[in-house]
């Protein structure tokens, strides 16, 4: 006879520790794998380092092919790096909406569900290829690669560390701009190309929104620019100092207008909210990539996601000092290399320290940007369009005028640069707390004046 | 059709006739909308329903009275309890039946549930439409506490038909009394959080304020009724001004819009209405469940409803604005005629003459604010 | 003011045009010449006192026994919370009847409604095509004598009664699938674990 028992209740079964153990292998060995081969090879596949090394082999004759192969080592690095990163920030991202939205996010490929990214990927890759009909065939193949070209270009130029960076150019910011703008021409390219109307929608927005930011966001590059005199990204850097009242964000008032400048644009250049009006996904349905499916909408969203990293590595290349160690200046690093083909282990370890400090702060904005997208609405067409020519450019050209007379009072009287710098770390500070403050006020205000984060 | 719209515009050809639907993320189910646009601007946008017609009206012919009970719960799924009520009130009209008080209180309180429920609905999917997808889903975990509610109290999470003519199906459970007020304890707390997120965010108060500014004269001439009419600063609610049912015995307000953030009537206006009208209707219930009667919760009624010929209008104002049931007997067991008369009709009748001169995105944000679902439209 | 009141006032207005309040069967009515019914709106809308602002519903009622569909006009006042009922008769082969979409806008989309569903022509509308259904659909649903077409476009509207269907669908499956034949049991008895059939433990 059947009893009616009272039900139990659910119990959910605790991750397998195998399960775990592979995760945390993957999550932790994954980025160390990429990170330390990148800590090893940018120094030595140098030109340099490499007409060193053919020498001492007697192998001159080889520089061409020895080259090549370099460029293609790193080159795979890079993309590599770009992809993986694309993919584990998409985890991440679900994750943190999930945790806003009061719901769990993914969890089922591995723990905490880390290895969804690469189910996505496979499961991109195993979709049918579609072309729609209409679509004009050879632009609608070829509009992602424009797009990931534009991306993966930019890697030649992102430092990671002391004197970790595949090619530290004269010309390095000027660079990133130009490539990025390649990007434009795949989104237009790919919103005609599909033959729906609102991909062609979602192609014009987006042109006319990265056009349109790319002028703040280069008049903002002005500034640490002039600051430091130099184009290139590591000379950036090594312009600024480790302790933050030596960042460039803190150096100077225009600066510090600047840099959130530069910050809007670039969230609106790689079309996250609330400027992701060209893949409004309650408008247009997908925007641009509407008619995409498989591997190419995989290309896309890698570009996007990858974008993130690489807006967060200008903004701390630009304003957050790069990757200074706090009391290490770049001279004494230098200093250590030795005259060796390879530098010596204390260099080594100092290298790997700028990486961290490097990685982190990227990651602290990357963590914003991800941040952003879940709390705020978007912006309507014309109020982005109002926004950039109307505030943010007139802002831009003022702090740039300004940051031009600022260099030239620093250079009568250096003093000034430090107590600006001191007491905007302090300000900064001061509104780091208010904002604690003030999340802690929203909390008590819904749950009735206690502070509870149990339910975290 | 399409060829319809162009003759009537006076097109110059530079314009696009887009397609905004039927298949979208954002008409609030099966709409379409022909959207003659000029790059972002658009010159008119005609909506084009039918696309959820089920002939509802035809069936009430063929069902009998009690029959047809199920059946209105899908003229409008998302706040069925009034489509429910409001039939019930217009048989019971016609066969002079009177609902004993117990059932009035029940009817009050499960409305009123249902209307927090829609409210969070529309809420929510109107910030996800304007971009902020996070309310959306915080607004459901919400509303699936009202679900389980809902579900205790008669057994169904969406169509309920929990109203019967001549009082309601199914009392109280036990308990159940205080595990609503658990929840509207905690609701109450989770409005103020909506708010702090969401309401006031400037980004969000400036997609919606001043976009499509409908003028009271204009909500009243084109029949909008419930909190599109409010928003436009129209101070009417059937519930307080021709009152039914367990109505009269609760003291609650009735929010109009100010024009707060912009002008009266516009967007902002009308979401802000809804936000302030659960807060409300969380009022109603503890006072309903403060002061409900014992009793019967269905009176005596024949078992075959055979009303003398003639003719009952009643009027319930649900979620989406006043509806209004016309129920035609003739004296046989079958329903001469039943008709629902929706708020969500009536609002689409208004999009074709506010339509020109928004954009893409203000047309979207205007369909949300007026909370249009298309089985209401389309029955 | 009450019904009665209203009625009362129309009928000092338009006299004939204006038919006598029904018996109040639950909710009373009054039936209106159709050439009047735009004056009658306007008087209605615009008289001091009366100020009908609200055009609640308007829908259609066929009577094939009369002869006639009814266009059904239900009418309120935000202002002075009162209202009437009005109905206009309409010739049931060919129902014109003008339209008061100058006097309120709710009647636009109404009107649409009433004329896809029933077939009545709001003569003067602005824009009088169907609305619920398709644009090319034959026949108009709510009256009583409607018959469908037989399919739209190659869809049909008729199917098999779903228990004679899968019913038939069993059948078949079953003559493609024969089961196995069962095993030749007879020969060894049965292993003595098993026990006998329940009717022993019933005993």
């Amino acid at each position: 006879m059947p009893v009616n028992t009272p039900p139990v209740p659910y119990q959910p079964k605790s991750t397998p520790k195998v399960i775990v153990a592979v995760t945390l292998a993957a999550a932790v060995g994954i980025p160390a794998l990429l990170l330390g081969l990148i800590l090893l090879l940018t120094p030595i596949l140098q030109p340099a380092t490499i007409d060193a090394a053919l020498a001492a082999a007697g192998l001159e004759g080889h520089r061409t092919a020895a080259y090549v192969g370099a460029l293609a080592v790193l080159a795979l690095l890079m993309v590599n790096f770009g992809a993986i990163f694309s993919g584990v920030i998409s985890w991440y991202e679900r994750r943190i909406a999930g945790r806003m939205q009061s719901r769990i996010g993914p969890n089922r490929a591995g723990f905490a569900g880390f290895f969804v990214w690469i189910a996505d990927a496979v499961k991109l890759l195993l979709k049918e290829d579609l072309v729609p009909a209409e679509a004009d065939s050879v632009l609608f193949r070829a509009a992602p690669y424009f797009v990931l070209v534009g991306f993966a270009l930019t890697f030649v130029v992102l430092p990671f560390g002391h004197s970790l960076v595949v090619a530290d150019l004269n010309v390095g910011i000027f660079y990133v701009t130009s490539v990025t703008a390649l990007v434009v021409v795949g989104i237009l390219i790919s919103g005609w190309s599909s033959n729906s109307k609102w991909a062609l929608f979602g192609g014009m927005r987006s042109a006319a929104q990265v056009i349109s930011y790319e002028i703040p966001a280069g008049v903002a590059i002005f500034i640490p620019v002039a600051m430091a005199g130099t184009l290139s990204m590591q000379g950036i850097i090594r312009a600024q100092g480790g302790l933050p009242w030596e960042w460039f964000v803190f150096r100077n008032p225009a600066a510090f207008i600047a840099f959130f400048i530069l910050f809007t644009s670039q969230l609106a250049e790689a079309n996250r909210t609330p400027f992701d009006l060209p893949e409004a996904e309650s408008e247009l349905v997908a925007g641009y990539l509407s008619e995409y499916s498989g591997f190419r909408f995989a290309l896309f969203f890698l570009a996007e996601w990858g974008n993130i990293w690489v807006l967060s590595a200008v903004a701390t290349t630009l304003f957050l000092g790069g990757w200074q160690i706090p009391f290490v200046s770049a001279e004494y690093v230098d200093g250590l290399r030795g005259s060796g083909i390879l530098p010596a282990a204390a260099w080594w370890g100092w290298n790997a320290v700028s990486m961290v400090v490097f990685v982190l702060k990227a990651i602290v904005l990357s963590n914003v940007v991800v941040w952003l997208r879940w709390t705020l609405p978007r912006i309507r067409v014309d109020q982005m369009m109002a926004l950039c020519w109307k505030y943010l450019v007139p802002g831009a050209f003022a702090c740039f005028v300004f940051t031009l007379f600022w260099e030239l009072a620093v250079g009568v009287a250096p003093g000034v640069e430090v107590v600006t710098g001191v007491g905007l770390t302090v300000f900064a500070t001061v509104l780091a707390l208010l904002f604690f403050r003030r999340v802690r006020l929203n909390i008590q205000a819904v749950q009735g004046d206690k502070f509870d984060l149990s339910n975290w | 059709m399409e060829k319809l719209i162009l003759r009537r515009v006076g097109n110059t050809g530079e314009e696009m006739l887009l397609n905004f639907g039927p298949q979208h993320p954002s008409t609030h189910g099966v709409i379409n909308f022909l959207v003659d646009t000029d790059g972002e601007v658009m010159k008119r946008a005609v909506p084009d329903v039918g696309y959820l017609h089920r002939s509802l009206e035809k069936i009430g012919e063929i069902t009998g009275y009690p029959g047809f009970m199920p059946y209105t719960d899908r003229i409008d799924y998302v706040a069925a309890m009034f489509a429910n009520e409001g039939y019930a009130i217009a048989v019971e009209k016609l066969i002079k039946v009177e609902v004993p008080p117990r059932a009035q209180w029940l009817r009050a309180i499960s409305c009123e549930l249902c209307r927090i429920a829609s409210h969070l609905v529309s809420t929510g999917t109107m910030a996800t439409d304007i971009g902020a997808s996070t309310p959306l889903v915080h607004a459901l975990r919400e509303r699936e506490r009202v679900n389980d509610l809902i579900e205790a109290l008669c057994g169904a999470r969406l169509t309920y038909n929990y109203h019967r003519i001549g009082g309601v199906a199914f009392d109280m459970p036990a308990g159940w009394r205080d595990k609503v007020l658990a929840f509207l304890d905690h609701f109450d707390t989770m409005l103020v959080e909506f708010d702090r997120l969401l309401s006031f965010n400037s980004i969000y108060v400036k997609r919606l304020a001043n976009v499509a500014v409908i003028t009271k004269e204009q909500a009243v001439d084109y029949g909008l009724v419930g909190p599109n009419l409010r928003g436009s600063g129209m101070d009417w609610d059937v519930r307080r001004d021709v009152p039914y049912g367990a109505y009269p015995n609760f003291k609650f307000e009735v929010p109009v819009g100010r024009g707060s953030r912009g002008t009266v009537g516009d967007t902002f206006d009308r979401y802000y209405v809804r936000v302030l009208e659960m807060k409300q209707s969380s009022q109603i219930v503890r006072q309903a469940l403060d002061s409900i009667p014992d009793g019967e919760f269905m009176a005596k009624v024949p078992r075959k409803i055979k009303p003398e010929a003639g003719e009952a209008f009643s009027r319930v104002e649900s979620a989406r604005g006043e509806m209004a049931y016309y129920v035609v007997s003739d004296g046989t067991d079958k329903a001469y005629r039943v008709r629902a008369r929706t708020g969500s009709y009536m609002a689409m009748g208004i999009i074709e003459d506010i339509s020109p001169g928004l954009m893409v995105a203000d047309l979207v944000a205007l369909i949300a604010s007026l909370d249009v679902v298309a089985p209401e439209i389309d029955r | 003011m009450t019904v009665n009141e209203i009625h009362e006032k129309l009928k000092a207005e338009f006299g004939d045009a204006v038919g006598p309040l029904s018996e109040p069967k639950i909710d009373p009515f009054a039936v209106v010449k159709a050439d009047r019914i735009v004056d009658v709106a306007r008087f209605l809308k615009a008289a001091p006192g009366l100020e009908l602002d609200h055009c609640n519903d308007l829908t259609g009622l066929d009577w094939p026994k009369r002869n006639v569909i009814e266009v059904v006009y239900h009418l309120f006042s935000y202002g002075h919370r009162h209202g009437i009922v009005l109905k206009v008769e309409a010739d049931r082969a060919n129902p014109v009847v003008p339209s008061v979409t100058g006097v309120w806008k709710a009647a636009n989309w109404l009107e649409r409604e009433c004329y896809d569903m029933f077939g009545v022509v709001f003569a003067g509308h602005p824009d009088l095509r169907r609305v619920l259904l398709p644009d090319d659909w034959q026949g108009f649903p709510l009256r009583k004598d409607y018959q469908e077409h037989g399919g739209y476009h190659g869809i049909t509207n008729e199917r098999e009664n779903p228990l004679v269907e899968l019913r038939r669908l069993d059948e078949k499956h079953r003559a493609e699938n024969p089961r196995p034949a069962p095993p030749p049991a007879a020969a060894a008895p049965p292993a003595p674990s098993t026990p006998p059939a329940p009717p022993a433990a019933k005993a």
